[in-house]
């Protein structure tokens, strides 16, 4: 089932798909190891419920939900 | 002499590294052109000595911001000798993603597998061996912390210093690669040097790349039109990071044998993030943590001891004289520690810093100055001018080192990361990120260590916009303003309570720095807000040897400001308060004459709406030459409210029965002040106001003018800080005389907002109808 990673539930985990968006947002997401085939574990939420940390590629990383929209997933389910 | 370069992630240990090679002979500058510390040392143990470059912490090698256009272009330019990539081997994958870009140009490079301790007693292995020959680049084990293995890198690097690489990539078997391989061959052609990396950043469609080669750009867009991937289109710059990626986790991670095979499983460290940022405790903390740093560094009342038991003053034990002196030099002592309650680690280093070593050393050098056959004017100037200006400067290191030395063990343990994290969200609402509150928050300390704090900041409009409103959150040297004229209008007019002046007056801060961020972002500093894509490093102790290394870098920084624009605008005051225009020398008891008062009486109507100009007669002017003084420091305020009260008190015959001008805290000298000008509580008011958040003190404005690199951005700001203090203390002066101007300010905000939005609309509107 593919699905973005904002709408990941805490302890969902999916494989990423495509990364959508534009120029500079888009490439920092390719830098930090979001790309195509990464496995990617959603850690937890803010206590304000926004950004977002997820583990990929074996580290932490933080991004907000408006970043996390262009990630597109498949999950299992 | 040979020259390395030092490459790799942020939060990789590279700063350690750099720290171990290089020992004290560090020397931090910044980059030209940009406020990126560039640090350079020199390693002894080789050879020969060789230079050591410190680049910036960088994930890659996009055109995108100043580190990685920085990084790369003193690779290709400045040419190292050898280029030392340091990798986190705790985090192989993403840090080998930059290595694979490094190796592609011609320089030679060395791979320090780093924190190779962590990884072991983790009971992983690295196949270094293995991973050296499928990289095709030396690799190196080396932990920088225990200093383990640096030799051995150092030897390794001088070896291949002395050869000639030419750049390999790991995109051979993609897609693209044959026409990496013709544009690199048309590239060598023209003669470019590095022909290998230029070919793959210009398939990229790198800003930078095709700025350069406009040509060669023809031979990509004929090749683009015939290609089409089905995940990726023509988007190439995403292929390469992707082909990049794959060939990493198929070639180099497999080099990492896991004991652990789960992916992901929770270290000590995630254990202590699930407290730390925790749903509903992870806010409370981070406020603790705060009040903890604060109360240790200006707390007079150590965990409240002195409150708890009562504890007795140094009055009460009898330990003083009956002027209220230490009796001896052992209470001297005691009393930087205790006097009615503990004080705090940071106060009591303070005390001792001022009180015994810098105050006993000005105090000599005074009596020496002021024994010598000098004429008085020549005394004056260097006892009041110089030695008073060096002196209170210097007065303000220990609380500046202490702060910074807490905010540096929050940035080293990783919790810094996390705070932003946490506020993010409230932040974004302001058009700021997260990252924005920790400089924010820094200047209720002092305004310039948070100034010099935004450079964590990654956009240059949030940067600006932030370094403009730290001096809103009033820094300690203000908080001597507050306390005075708060106590003075207390005392003098019987109104209020003197601590709820001094806390509103704080919110009147940090209200007008929201008011102030959201009209900038709405109006000259307008962009979207900027993304927040961060990596979380994982929990670990701070490095003492760190540590001291930030601490001395800001001292050396500190100490040549005070020595040099600090005290030369000392000087230059000190003259204007000490000569008239005639030229002769004047008394302090005849500073009205002197040509600051001349000047100050000229500019004295500009502060009429204010309520600290005209209206308040023959000597009305004082407001605005304290106001003025305070530019240069902005304890300078109140220590220029007890000369002039002084003077004011001998020439108006004012009745002062009772009032103790040279009381430290300045109340009286205020009350002084209020009897000879019949200044009211709203012009009192109005001035507080005015002096926090009017242009802050010389050092703050010179590192304004340093962290923002642009003129024309440097001289707003000046502008914008005159125009906020203008008309915050306007609005205060007038609703507070006159309660119906409220309505007349409300009315004028409604407009400005009102015509920000309609203008925003409408070119918002524009830009739509041109993009169609």
């Amino acid at each position: 089932m593919e699905k973005t990673l904002e709408q990941f539930e805490i302890g969902e985990r999916g494989a990423v798909k495509r990364v959508l968006g534009e120029g500079k947002i888009k490439r920092r997401l390719f830098d930090m190891g979001i790309t195509p085939g990464a496995e990617i574990f959603l850690r937890k939420k803010a206590p304000l419920g926004d950004p977002i940390e997820v583990t990929v590629r074996g580290y932490e990383l933080t991004l907000r939900k408006t970043e996390a929209a262009c990630v597109v997933t498949e999950v299992e389910g | 002499m040979k020259n390395f370069a030092l490459a790799g992630n942020p939060n990789c240990g590279k700063t350690t590294l750099f720290n171990s090679l290089t020992g004290s002979t560090a020397h931090v500058g910044n980059w030209p052109g940009v406020t990126v510390d560039k640090k350079t040392g020199t390693y002894k143990k080789c050879a020969e000595p060789i230079a050591i470059v410190d680049l910036p912490g960088i994930y890659s090698l996009s055109p995108y911001t100043p580190e990685e256009v920085i990084a790369r272009n003193y690779i290709l330019d400045e040419k190292p000798d050898c280029v030392i990539n340091i990798v986190d081997a705790t985090n192989l994958e993403r840090n080998l993603y930059l290595t694979t870009q490094l190796i592609e140009m011609d320089v030679p490079v060395v791979i320090a597998l780093n924190m190779m301790d962590e990884v072991e007693k983790a009971g992983d292995k690295i196949d270094s061996v293995e991973l050296e020959k499928r990289l095709g680049v030396p690799v190196q084990k080396i932990s920088a912390l225990k200093e383990n293995g640096l030799k051995e890198l150092m030897d390794r690097a001088y070896a291949e210093s002395k050869k000639t690489r030419v750049g390999a990539t790991v995109l051979e078997k993609s897609a693209l690669s044959h026409l990496i391989g013709d544009i690199k061959i048309a590239l060598k052609g023209q003669g470019v040097k590095d022909p290998l990396f230029h070919a793959i950043k210009l398939v990229e469609n790198d800003s930078i790349e095709t700025e350069m080669h406009k040509d060669t750009l023809q031979m990509i867009n004929e090749f683009k039109e015939t290609f089409e991937d089905e995940i990726f289109g023509d988007d190439f710059e995403a292929l390469v990071a992707d082909a990049r990626y794959k060939y990493i986790s198929e070639n180099f991670a497999p080099t990492l044998k896991k004991k652990n095979k789960e992916k992901f499983q929770a270290t000590r460290s995630d254990k202590a993030d699930k407290v730390m940022t925790h749903k509903i405790w992870g806010i409370p903390i981070f406020l603790l943590i705060l009040f903890a740093i604060f109360h240790l560094t200006f707390s007079e009342d150590f965990l409240y001891l002195g409150k708890i038991f009562s504890l007795p003053s140094l009055e009460d034990l009898g330990f003083l004289t009956a002027e209220g002196e230490p009796l001896n030099y052992g209470v001297r002592w005691l009393a930087c520690l205790y006097d009615g309650a503990v004080f705090s680690p940071g106060v009591i280093i303070n005390n001792i810093w001022n009180n015994m070593l810098v105050g006993e050393l000005f105090g000599w050098l005074g009596g020496l100055v002021e024994g010598s056959s000098m004429s008085s004017w020549a005394v004056g100037l260097i006892n009041n001018g110089i030695f008073d200006g060096i002196s209170s400067v210097l007065s303000f290191l220990p609380p500046i080192l202490v702060l910074f030395l807490f905010f540096s063990i929050l940035e080293d343990s990783g919790y810094m990361a996390r705070i932003a994290f946490i506020l993010d969200r409230m932040f974004r609402r302001f058009g700021l990120s997260g990252r924005a509150f920790m400089p924010m928050i820094m200047g209720f300390g002092c305004s310039v260590p948070a100034m010099i704090n935004t450079r964590t900041l990654a956009d240059e409009k949030e940067r600006t916009a932030t370094v403009r409103v730290i001096p809103f959150f009033s820094c300690g040297a203000k908080l001597p303003i507050l306390t005075a004229v708060a106590g003075a209008i207390v005392a003098y007019f019987g109104v209020g309570n003197a601590d709820v002046i001094t806390f509103l007056m704080y919110l009147l801060g940090i209200v007008t720095a929201i008011v102030a961020v959201l009209l900038m972002r709405s109006t000259t500093l307008k962009g979207e807000t900027p993304p927040f894509i961060m990596e979380l490093p994982a929990y670990h102790a701070p490095q003492f040897k760190n540590l001291m290394a930030h601490l001395w870098d800001k001292t050396k920084h500190f100490v040549k400001k005070a020595f040099t624009i600090i005290l030369a605008s000392t000087i230059v005051i000190w003259f204007l308060t000490h000569f008239s225009f005639a030229w002769k020398f004047l008394e302090d008891e005849e500073i009205n004459q002197s040509i600051l008062a001349g000047i100050s009486q000229l500019v004295q109507p500009l502060f009429t709406p204010l309520g600290f100009g005209s209206q308040l007669g023959e000597y009305g002017w004082v407001f605005v030459v304290a106001a003025v003084a305070g530019l240069i420091a902005k304890e300078n305020v109140i220590a220029t409210f007890a000369t002039l009260a002084a003077c004011l008190v001998a020439v108006a015959n004012l009745n002062v029965g009772g009032l103790d001008i040279a009381a430290e805290e300045g109340v009286d000298a205020v009350q002084a002040m209020v009897l000879a000008t019949g200044i009211g509580v709203p012009g009192l008011i109005a001035f507080i106001a005015f002096n926090m958040t009017t242009i802050p003190c010389f050092a703050a404005v010179g590192t304004a003018k340093a962290e923002l690199q642009n003129d024309k951005r440097f001289k707003g700001t000046l502008v914008f800080w005159i125009a906020a203090s203008y008309l915050v203390a306007a609005a205060i002066y007038t609703i507070g005389s006159w309660w119906w101007t409220a309505f007349i300010w409300a009315a004028l905000v409604g407009l400005a907002t009102w015509l920000i939005v309609w203008l925003n609309k409408r070119s918002a509107l524009k830009a739509k109808k041109a993009e169609q």
